[in-house]
């Protein structure tokens, strides 16, 4: 790497040897150039100029750019001016000397577009050393956008004066891409590729796809240059699409499409007969060929390519791909160094892929658990959990209009919202449930009412456009670990509180005396009630705790998603699944449940990215299927408890 | 044995009776009769819901009788009108292809006028071929067997591995509607071959009867589902009444004793299950063309729900008692909805009926399921006052 380094500093050096004193010679030099320069011509004068290495060049290109030059017609020498009325204020370029002359005898340089951005390339290489950070920072930007060879040399150069690390390290990385393109000598720019191998930013990677851009020929003798790959008609390309590649390099005759016959015989109708056949009968194919060939064998029309024909002509190319580079060892080292790369990048976006499906898990299982819970305990399959959810949501959203701060808004939001879910849970229990104890089914129903009621009222209290649910400001944002791995912050919270409710929940039912009495009644509500445990009591603070649980996870979806009445019912389907997969009545369970689908679901998406109704209608196919071989669920009650 | 459980069942005779009175005063008041005392809109309304009626009975039978709460009959519904539509939109199509193409030089060749049909047809998903699925379109008689083949082979299939894994209760009804969601969520794509969310319409223009007006076409509907409605009644009538008829509902009321007596649980089920979802196929077949269109919506996993609904309100585990629910609920919601109902002024608030609607039937619904288990059916029995 610095022996490459080294090398082209040496090259660079011989380059920059002839050290004039004076600008304007070398101006005077190329005095037809900048006085009328073009696109064309003017290049070579400002290499020239930069070769030179004389002092205050990049004054000047500043000024010739802003179209701050003046040339005295009398002599043709340059001068920065200024326009003061019918006078110029003159500044000698060498010395700066200022004086005053009529404007009548000066011209001024108007260079055209194109040339200023000429003049804007070579002044990049000035601006690489510049004192001022942020103009280093930005030539450093501008190079990178459109790198040019000319510019790899000053690069280098700028590199070991740069002070600040970061943007060293930047221009190493840059000149290590610009190596790669456009070093003379080969050595280098391998040792440059290699160097790449490990760098998995987009940048590195549009380098090196560059290089290894293919085009693809089609000849008649056997393929040659640096070859990528050697296309076998009926294998790697259809016989059709070779035969259009044929006939796009015009190496054979255009095909006769069925329209183009249709047109042609329509074109050459003659008495009701097209070739000597009836037009009523040319309704098949077979019968247009027969007729179109009748008319070819006139002349009239082009002469129809046979099967046969377009067979011998596909087998008689070759057709590959070659590499733009002509170098094949440098095509070999990108591409391996590309393969490495996208091996990273694969394990990178699996490591993506993971968070992701994490994060869709916790937000599946704050949805599920307060489902699994009230499932678990009493039997009960509550419909309207979805609106508890959108209630939660809501409550976040009523706060927000009395609360402008959104950090304090979600801290009172959190509380409020359990309490809000706590008590409809707990009237809709007292009120409905309680009298359908024996009748799971129709407890489903019955839930369902509540949740089209609830639904509606909704809808007629906050209209039916979706309510926003501000997140604080510093959960907007995300965490990038690089370019392929980046996550949302508001996504971490959410995983991080799924985290707290889970210890919440587990230490809630395995610690506390409710836990105790709630899993007494889970296990036999008889045994229970006999000890003294008062199942009523325990089945409506479960159903409460389970309805609060779904605020709190409504407020959390709400962050992220559009409060609408209908968010409930969003998650209501995917949080019945939840707890069916992962076994009723366990909050381990429910985990397994929601990481299940969470990971499918995203495992599905990245098979099939473009289609993610596939990918919920494929999970909804696995989940009816694995509910065949585990119909209790991944974690399944055992004993007493499992039975109905 | 048709004696037997019409006599067993007096209330089939009186179904079929106010039906054929119903039908004929329909009949006579329609357009097409020539009274025009119910406007064609109103026929096609009541034409709909005598399917709805069909298929409410079906899930009472599959419900009320054998105690599996299937939130998936809706799916067998839009299937067998998808089945249908797919034939209606064909066959339109392909007439207005040919006439389009008929005027021109060169006659057009078979192929040239399938493209020109795709084209037509999957344009707005931006395809133009015909996707396997459309592989029968062009034949009526196939199209109308797959009505009743493709939800009874879904069903067959779903019910084996359901039933056999001994999936029940709640279990089995998550299971159906997630079967159900899958179902519309496929639809819901462009490349399901069923033109995605757009879904098929035209469906009430019936090829080769463009010269006959909408008030004939949806009378001759109207008609085909009150005859569909009370063959429906009758097979299901004789089902759950005899030997099968006891076996099925002891299935409802302890599976576990019925197995331990020695019958093939599952076998029932299944045959309750699949019967029930061809015939809730046949209802959508007729229920489509009425209804003009059908897309993937119609097949959310709500519909089905309300199915239930409909039944319980009606009342469970009496065939009638569906017809009831489901002509009451689903007329009395187009009442309201459709601005029927006047709005009522409190003062300082209106109560829309567009808006209050939903709140109404859903806490109707609760107390229904609270204080009538039985249903407006139950009413009969205050009627009747026969033990049973």
């Amino acid at each position: 790497m610095l022996r490459h380094f080294l090398t082209l500093f040496i090259w660079l050096g011989l380059a920059g040897m002839a050290v004039a004193q004076d600008l304007q010679p070398s101006l005077q030099a190329h005095a037809g150039e900048i006085a009328d320069p073009s696109r064309s011509s003017v290049s070579v004068a400002l290499d020239d100029l930069v070769a030179s290495g004389a002092p205050h060049l990049s004054d000047f290109l500043e000024q010739w750019q802003d179209k701050g030059v003046w040339q005295r017609d009398a002599d043709g020498v340059f001068f920065y001016a200024t326009e003061n009325g019918d006078d110029l204020s003159l500044r000698d370029i060498d010395t700066a000397q200022e004086t005053t002359a009529p404007k009548s005898g000066f011209s001024q340089l108007k260079p055209n577009g194109g040339v200023r951005r000429l003049i804007g390339t070579a002044l990049v290489q000035f601006q690489l050393t510049d004192p001022d950070l942020a103009r280093r920072t930005s030539a450093i930007e501008s190079i990178a956008r459109r790198p040019d060879a000319s510019q790899l040399a000053p690069l280098l150069k700028s590199i070991d004066p740069e002070t600040d690390a970061t943007l060293k390290a930047r221009k190493i990385q840059l000149a290590n891409f610009m190596s790669a393109s456009f070093a003379p000598d080969t050595g280098d720019r391998i040792a440059a590729i290699t160097s790449m191998s490990s760098d998995t930013s987009i940048e590195a990677r549009a380098v090196l796809n560059q290089l290894l851009s293919v085009k693809a020929v089609v000849s008649p003798d056997a393929p040659k240059g640096n070859i990528a790959r050697v296309l076998k008609p009926g294998r790697d390309l259809s016989e059709a699409d070779a035969y259009a590649r044929l006939v796009d390099a015009k190496l054979a005759p255009p095909v006769i499409s069925p329209a183009a016959m249709r047109d042609a015989l329509a074109a050459n109708i003659d008495g009701g007969r097209v070739g000597g056949i009836p037009t009523a009968q040319l309704d098949t194919q077979t019968m247009r060929e027969k007729a179109y060939a009748a008319l070819a064998a006139q002349g009239t029309v082009p002469p129809l390519v046979s099967q046969d024909a377009k067979t011998d002509a596909v087998a008689a190319h070759s057709f590959y791909e070659v590499y733009e580079e002509q170098d094949p060892a440098v095509t070999d080292a990108a591409r391996a160094a590309l393969d490495s790369i996208e091996t990273r990048v694969g394990a990178a976006q699996a490591v993506d892929l993971t968070l992701d499906a994490l994060s869709l898990a916790s937000i599946y299982f704050l949805a599920a658990i307060g489902l699994a819970i009230t499932f678990g305990v009493m039997g009960v399959i509550n419909m309207a959990h979805g609106e508890f959810i959108m209630m939660g949501a809501y409550t976040g959203y009523v706060v927000q209009q009395f609360v402008p701060d959104y950090t304090l808004s979600i801290i009172v939001a959190l509380p409020l919202a359990f309490a809000v879910t706590f008590a409809a849970g707990v009237t809709m229990e007292r009120l409905v449930i309680r009298h359908l104890y024996h009748r799971p089914l129709e407890t489903l129903l019955a839930t369902f009412g509540i949740s089209v009621a609830l639904q509606q009222l909704a809808k007629n209290i906050f209209g039916t456009q979706a309510r926003p649910l501000t997140s604080p400001g510093w959960l907007d944002g995300a965490w990038v670990v690089s370019d392929v791995i980046q996550i949302s912050y508001i996504r971490i919270a959410i995983f991080v509180m799924a985290l707290m409710f889970l210890a919440l929940i587990l230490f809630v039912l395995k610690r506390t005396r409710l836990g105790l009495e709630v899993r007494a009644v889970t296990q036999n509500p008889g045994m229970a009630a006999s000890m003294g445990i008062n199942p009523d009591r325990i089945n409506m603070l479960t159903f409460g705790l389970g309805s609060g649980i779904a605020g709190i996870a409504g407020v959390a979806i709400g962050l992220y998603a559009k409060v609408t009445s209908e968010m409930g019912a969003d998650y209501i389907v995917q949080s019945f699944m939840t707890v069916v997969v992962g076994g009723v009545g366990n909050v381990w369970g429910t985990l397994a449940g929601a990481s299940l689908i969470g990971f499918l679901q995203k495992g599905i998406e990245w098979f099939n990215p473009s289609n993610t109704l596939a990918a919920q209608t494929y999970m909804v196919l696995f989940i009816i299927l694995f509910i065949q071989f585990r119909p209790k669920g991944i974690v399944a009650q055992k004993g007493r408890a499992a039975a109905d | 044995m048709h004696k037997t459980f019409i006599s067993q069942n007096p209330s089939v005779l009186w179904f079929i009776a106010l039906l054929g009175l119903f039908t004929l005063a329909v009949t006579v008041g329609s357009e097409a009769f020539g009274t025009g005392l119910i406007s064609t809109s109103m026929v096609k309304t009541l034409g709909k819901t005598l399917c709805l009626c069909l298929i409410a009975i079906a899930m009472d039978v599959v419900w009320g009788y054998c105690g599996i709460l299937s939130l998936g009959h809706f799916a067998f519904f839009g299937i067998g009108g998808y089945a249908i539509g797919m034939w209606l939109m064909y066959a339109r199509t392909e007439g207005i292809v040919l006439s389009s193409l008929s005027g021109q030089a060169i006659p057009s060749t078979s192929q040239e006028i399938s493209d020109a049909i795709g084209n037509q047809i999957f344009g707005v998903v931006g395809s133009s071929d015909f996707p396997w699925l459309w592989a029968f379109a062009d034949n009526l008689f196939l199209q109308l067997l797959m009505v009743i083949v493709v939800p009874g082979l879904l069903a067959l299939v779903f019910g084996w591995l359901a039933f056999r894994s001994r999936v029940t209760g709640v279990y089995l009804s998550i299971l159906t509607q997630a079967m159900t969601l899958a179902l519309s969520l496929w639809l819901f794509q462009n490349d399901s071959g069923l033109r995605g969310n757009n879904g098929l319409s035209g469906l009430q223009n019936i090829p080769g009867f463009e010269g006959s007006s909408q008030a004939d076409i949806s009378l001759a509907f109207f008609l085909g589902s009150a005859l569909a409605l009370a063959l429906g009644y009758l097979l299901f009538a004789w089902v759950v009444s005899g030997k099968m008829g006891s076996v099925v509902q002891g299935i409802r009321d302890n599976e576990a004793r019925v197995r331990f007596l020695g019958y093939r649980v599952e076998g029932y089920k299944l045959f309750i299950f699949t019967l029930t979802a061809v015939i809730s196929g046949i209802a959508g077949a007729l229920y489509y063309p009425q209804a003009g269109i059908i897309n993937p919506a119609e097949l959310a996993p709500i519909a089905s729900i309300y199915l239930a609904v409909w039944v319980a309100i009606g009342g469970r585990g009496r065939l009638y008692g569906a017809v009831i629910g489901a002509a009451f609920v689903s007329l009395l919601s187009s009442w309201f909805t459709g601005g029927g109902a006047p709005a009522i002024d409190l003062g300082f608030y209106t109560i829309l009926w567009t808006d209050w609607w939903l709140v109404l039937l859903g806490v109707s619904f609760v107390c229904v399921t609270l204080f009538f288990p039985k249903g407006i059916g139950g009413l009969f029995d205050y009627l009747v006052r026969k033990p049973s």
